[in-house]
């Protein structure tokens, strides 16, 4: 085979991904009465852009072959955290960002130490951990409320040369700063070879509890990245369970849409950021025509559902039906 | 050399301690200790009337986490149980409201409800093989969907039936409240199914071994079906009681159940790999979790607080003796 077509198989999750958000949100602007402009695309790209941070954050764990069910928590943890932290002269706002991005890298790390050094499933140990961010975060803020420092939020979320949405811009410079060196790194490809076979991994001599590691504590830095995100947006913080809940339940739907495998090993970030910009279009089509808001809960669990339910063509290759039990 | 010590040890104790789980023996510990707590910090904790309570408010997680338990039995999970159990009391309650005949009909028709989304789950990982902890979530999510849709995004105003209510605070025992006494008739269902049917002898095998067991000519399909839709039945069960209790329905009613439930069956000792595990741990673990709760409320712990000690406690009692092997 030549090498453009292995680079396409390996691509294909990702560029279905990005063929799925191009159809939807062709759908989506062209009856949007505002059309394509500007301010439509600021708004959809601010709204996606959050999803898509803790997409990546669930792809990363994902990849190694477990899954992350507190991302919704920490997005929500640093959220209220920043709130309170995110304000004033230049350095004091620095120094916010540094201290909220360092909290969602420490929960990353805690959630990685239980289940890589503690031996503890990632289900429940991130369920369990997800309820005590999720406490803190309700410290931390009772009552939405809190401010943040409006120029820098406002840089952030506006629009760069008047028609490039930073946020846009702020994913791209987070996916090349976190996502690129890691997933070419030694930690990354042992992440990855982690979620293909771990005992393989090991015997090949691989740091796979390194690279695992490591997948956990950057999942909590880009859900903090997230939530700083959030904060910029809404400009208060809150702990409403019910909002962290759905942002780990849409993270999985986006990094299944992009064509992240589930049992690990297979996808990348980049997949997810797609799945998780699809994943909103189509959630954000109701209103473009003009459907009643309730039935959105129910529009986007059908989509999950079909979502997740396509994985199951695979059965149809299966040639020896013992391979069903993995 | 270490492990003569703990023969030597085990073989002066009675038969029944040397038989049990370490974990469930754990378990039981805790909850003295608990208990013990509790006393400290009130008076009337220790009351037969307080337990009492304590054990009727057990008795719905109980019931919930039932059927959870015959799914992680399995290894497998079932994350759609907030709105199974919301679903269960919502469609009861409005079952309700259709004259007579739906007023007979409502337990069954929530408890339906329940089996319904328990066997979407069930078909999914089943005869789909998609992983159960994706494919619950997603049905948790269409669930929740239905639901808004149906009560218009608010709490619905139909109330539980007399028949509910009656199941969840009367005491037709003198001294045993009902809704104790439908936990044991589950639970003992729920042993007898376990020990002494080939159904239960099928889900510890598919738990162990799913391949080997499909070697054996189980329909190893049919039986993680039949486990998932007894698992959605038993939380819209739960749901009814719970709805019962509270006589109406509510939002997210749900929500407050799912963490307890799957760590009430973990701190029993079942392995969340599937495969091992007694009911008797899973009804330590349940009154294990009521207690905590009941002695955090106790001490008037906010909401905020609660949530911290219990993720905490969980994650500490699991690094305790929930440990997956070395694999090396």
């Amino acid at each position: 085979m030549k090498d453009w077509r292995y680079w396409l198989a390996e691509q294909r999750g990702t560029l279905l991904a990005f063929g799925i958000f191009i159809v939807m949100f062709t759908i989506y602007t062209s009856n949007h009465p505002a059309g394509f402009t500007a301010n439509v695309v600021q708004t959809a790209s601010n709204k996606g852009v959050l999803l898509a941070f803790v997409a990546m954050a669930q792809t990363l764990v994902v990849i190694t072959a477990g899954i992350d069910l507190s991302v919704g928590m920490i997005f929500l943890l640093t959220n209220c955290l920043a709130s309170w932290l995110v304000i004033g002269t230049g350095i004091e706002t620095a120094f916010g960002v540094v201290a909220v991005l360092g909290t969602g890298l420490l929960c990353g790390a805690i959630n990685g130490a239980i289940v890589i050094y503690g031996r503890l499933q990632p289900i429940v140990t991130t369920i369990a951990t997800g309820a005590v961010y999720f406490g803190i975060a309700l410290l931390l803020r009772p009552f939405p409320g809190g401010s943040v420092n409006e120029d820098l939020a406002d840089a952030l979320t506006g629009r760069l040369f008047g028609v490039v949405p930073a946020s846009l811009v702020a994913l791209l410079a987070v996916v090349l700063v976190v996502w690129v060196p890691f997933s070419r790194s030694v930690l990354g490809r042992a992440a990855y070879a982690a979620g293909s076979s771990e005992m393989a991994a090991y015997m090949s001599g691989v740091p796979i509890r390194r690279g695992k590691f490591a997948a956990y504590a950057l999942a909590g830095l880009l859900a903090a990245i997230g939530g700083l995100f959030l904060t910029f947006f809404t400009y208060t913080g809150e702990a409403a369970y019910a909002s962290g809940n759905a942002y780990t339940l849409f993270s999985i739907a986006a990094v299944v849409l992009g064509g992240v495998s589930l049992f690990g090993g297979k996808g990348s970030a980049i997949g997810a950021i797609f799945g998780a910009l699809a994943f909103r279009t189509i959630g954000d089509l109701l209103f473009v025509f003009d459907f009643d808001p309730l039935w959105q809960p129910l529009f986007q669990g059908v989509i999950l559902l079909i979502a997740v339910s396509l994985g199951a063509f695979a059965l149809f290759r299966v040639r020896n039906r013992l391979e069903w039990f993995l | 050399m270490s492990e003569t010590t703990i023969g030597g040890i085990a073989g002066r104790m009675p038969k029944f301690i040397r038989r049990a789980d370490p974990a469930v023996l754990t378990a039981f510990a805790c909850i003295v200790l608990l208990l013990f707590v509790g006393s400290l910090y009130s008076r009337s904790f220790l009351s037969p009337e307080y337990l009492l309570q304590q054990l009727k408010v057990a008795s719905f997680l109980g019931v919930i986490a039932t059927g959870m338990m015959l799914v992680i039995l399995l290894g497998q999970i079932d994350l759609s149980v907030p709105w199974s159990v919301a679903a269960g009391a919502m469609m009861a309650c409005a079952a309700a409201a259709y004259g007579p005949l739906g007023v007979a009909l409502a337990i069954p028709f929530g408890i339906l409800c329940g089996v319904a989304i328990g066997i979407v789950n069930g078909i999914g990982v089943a005869y789909l093989r998609i992983p159960s902890m994706i494919i619950t979530l997603a049905t948790n999510a269409v669930a929740q969907g239905l639901m808004v849709v149906y009560t218009g995004g608010f709490s619905p105003q139909d109330s539980a039936t007399r028949a509910m209510r009656f199941l969840a605070t009367g005491i037709a025992i003198p001294g045993v409240p009902n809704a104790v006494v439908i936990w044991a008739l589950i639970g003992a269902a729920m042993v007898f199914v376990l020990t002494r049917t080939g159904f239960g002898r099928t889900v510890y095998g598919i738990g162990n071994r799913e391949r080997a067991a499909y070697l054996s000519g189980i329909d190893t399909r049919r039986v993680v079906l039949i486990a998932f839709a007894v698992s959605g039945g038993l939380s819209a069960f739960g749901g009814v009681l719970l709805a019962g209790y509270a006589s109406k329905a509510a939002q997210s009613m749900g929500d407050a159940y799912l963490l307890p439930s799957i760590a009430a069956v973990v701190l029993g000792g079942t392995s969340i790999l599937g495969g091992r595990g007694s009911y008797l741990g899973t009804v330590a673990g349940v009154i294990l979790i009521t207690l905590l709760q009941s002695i955090l409320s106790v001490m008037q712990m906010p909401e905020a607080g609660r949530q911290i000690i219990y993720g905490v406690v969980i994650v500490a009692m699991l690094l305790l003796y929930g440990r997956a092997p070395a694999s090396r």
